[in-house]
């Protein structure tokens, strides 16, 4: 190979690592340098005047704190139900025959990424309010599960399959029930599948906006994501203080949470995720 | 084995109830309501009537619709498809073995803009794209600015949903890249192969099945994503399927002639699913 070919190669390298670090840190940035900003414009730059009033002013802000105490509720209650509705279903769905099972799967799979987004809006909208839960969290935590489920099933069952059936052979021959089974030996080896299932939950409820925004009518009802968009200067124009300020806030918990099971477990692709 | 068949279903029960009443139920009402004049207000909100298949003709021959449904396949192909596949490919491949400090900081940055709330992410591109002061504007020193966002609304969100989901094609093709067996590089590098026979011949074979699978995944979930609207609103020249579905609904409270347009949407994801698994099952004989 020439000398040249080489070169070029490298050059190349670095152009693809280049432009990929700025086109992905750029918008990023403003999220670090505006909230420190005492007038805060749309452009990334260095704060004019460093100041920490605009966190000030969240504090006095009287949705601020309570809507992301909602997102925490939300969160929390989303990722309670899925892990243990999930880890339930999982393990029989990976235990027992049952036939037609990876169809099953697929098929409601495919039927939660398209029930989720905009196209049934309209019957969740109507079925939430016909059951009296508009404007209540419990509503919200039982439509973002029911969306949530299916992947959920479908990336721990993947992982349960990995875990060898001896351990709960020899746990039967003991005399261990199925769910004494379940929870003396499969959930601890599985702790790295659930974890990840959990953080998952919680960074996807954390960030939805579309299911809140139409269950939730009631300010103090609503979470931070969909607060945010309502943070407007008496002059109509938004509020770049505010939103840079609560954003920051409102995005460090799920960041932390993230590269914490990052570090940990690292990304799981099993083999299922391949056909 | 072991577990009882009556045990199973026990363990099974939970989710699929929840599965079945908030997922299942609004999917097949969908069916229902599309076929009447429901409204959310007057009268035929209290009483609506059965109007068949009224509602689907309408859709069909609503230009609004298939501008929507145009604008949401140029979407989907130029973000996803194209944009999303190919450089979160070129991500992972070009990061396989690097220095690892430089491997984990690109990809932090990529995750970040992945895992980012949503309402966050769209005010960080409404920043970028603004006309006045916006950061690619103050970049290109561009005074009066270039209101990126309504003269060029498409290729705005088109941009920004490529930087927002690049992440998960580029985690997928990174796992895909490390099940290549080094021994197979290893031949094809001792034959002279140049890179470009090496990915072809040894790379992508070892790599397609992932690759239609992330394909899948990513068509479905921009198809129904939300998220843009959050930054176009309801501009008619970026009103992608999601946009106008929520316009007909929420805002003008036509629930019949929506929820005939979502069923139309179900029809089309299936189609694509199943277009994606029959070229996957035709490349695995």
């Amino acid at each position: 190979m020439g000398l040249a070919k080489a070169v070029v190669r490298r050059i190349l390298f670095y152009v693809v690592i280049g432009f990929g670090t700025a086109f992905f840190a750029l918008p990023v940035l403003w999220l670090l340098s505006a909230p420190f900003d005492d007038t805060p414009t749309y452009a990334v730059r260095p704060p004019r005047e460093f100041t920490f009033g605009n966190f000030a002013e969240i504090f006095e802000n009287r949705y601020a704190f309570g809507s992301l105490l909602n997102s925490v509720i939300l969160s929390i209650g989303t990722m309670v139900v899925v892990v243990t509705a999930a880890a339930l279903a999982a393990y029989a769905l990976s235990r027992a025959r049952v036939p037609g099972r990876d169809t099953l799967i697929y098929m409601l799979l495919l039927l939660s990424s398209v029930v989720t987004g905009t196209a049934a809006m309209v019957p969740i909208f109507l079925l939430i309010f016909q059951m009296g839960l508009i404007d209540s969290h419990f509503g919200v935590v039982l439509v973002l599960s029911g969306g949530l489920l299916p992947a959920a099933i479908f990336l721990l069952k993947d992982f349960i399959d990995t875990i060898p059936r001896s351990y709960e052979e020899s746990a039967r021959v003991f005399g261990a029930s199925p769910l004494q089974i379940l929870r003396h030996i499969v959930v601890p080896v599985a702790r790295p599948g659930l974890a990840t299932i959990a953080v998952w939950t919680i960074v996807q409820v954390w960030g939805s906006f579309l299911t809140p925004f139409i269950l939730l009518r009631d300010p103090d009802k609503q979470p931070a994501a969909v607060l945010v968009r309502t943070f407007y200067t008496e002059g109509g124009s938004p509020n770049l203080a505010l939103i840079s300020t609560f954003s920051l806030l409102y995005s460090i918990p799920v960041v932390l949470m993230y590269l914490f099971a990052w570090s940990r477990y690292g990304f799981r692709f099993h083999g299922g995720i391949k056909s | 084995m072991g577990l009882g068949r009556s045990r199973a279903v026990g363990f099974i029960a939970p989710a699929l109830l929840l599965i079945g009443v908030f997922l299942v139920f609004p999917g097949v009402w969908t069916l229902y309501i599309g076929a009447t004049n429901f409204r959310l207000t007057g009268v035929a909100a209290r009483t609506p009537d059965f109007v068949g298949l009224d509602n689907y003709r309408a859709a069909l021959g609503d230009e609004t619709f298939y501008h929507s449904l145009w604008l949401t396949l140029l979407f989907v192909f130029g973000s996803a498809v194209i944009g999303q596949n190919g450089l979160g490919f070129t991500l992972a491949w070009a990061l396989r073995d690097t220095r690892k400090w430089l491997k984990r900081t690109l990809e932090t940055l990529v995750l970040l803009a992945w895992i980012l709330p949503s309402s966050v992410v769209a005010f960080l591109w409404v920043a970028m794209l603004d006309r006045d002061g916006g950061t690619i504007n103050e970049m290109l020193g561009n005074t009066p600015g270039v209101a990126w966002i309504v003269e060029y609304p498409l290729l705005s969100i088109i941009i920004f949903n490529i930087w927002r989901g690049t992440a998960f094609s580029m985690m997928l093709y990174s796992a895909a890249l490390s099940s290549v067996p080094p021994s197979h590089l290893e031949t094809a590098r001792l034959a002279g192969a140049t890179g470009t026979q090496t990915l072809r011949d040894v790379v992508l074979p070892h790599i397609r099945r992932y690759a239609l699978t992330n394909t899948l995944l990513i068509t479905l979930w921009t198809f129904n994503d939300f998220t843009p609207f959050l930054i176009t609103a309801t501009d008619y020249d970026a009103q992608i399927i999601a946009t106008y579905i929520y316009e007909r609904a929420i805002v003008a409270g036509e629930m019949g002639y929506s929820g005939a347009i979502s069923l139309l949407v179900l029809l089309i994801n299936l189609l694509l699913a199943l277009f994606y698994l029959r070229v996957g099952r035709r490349g695995s004989r």
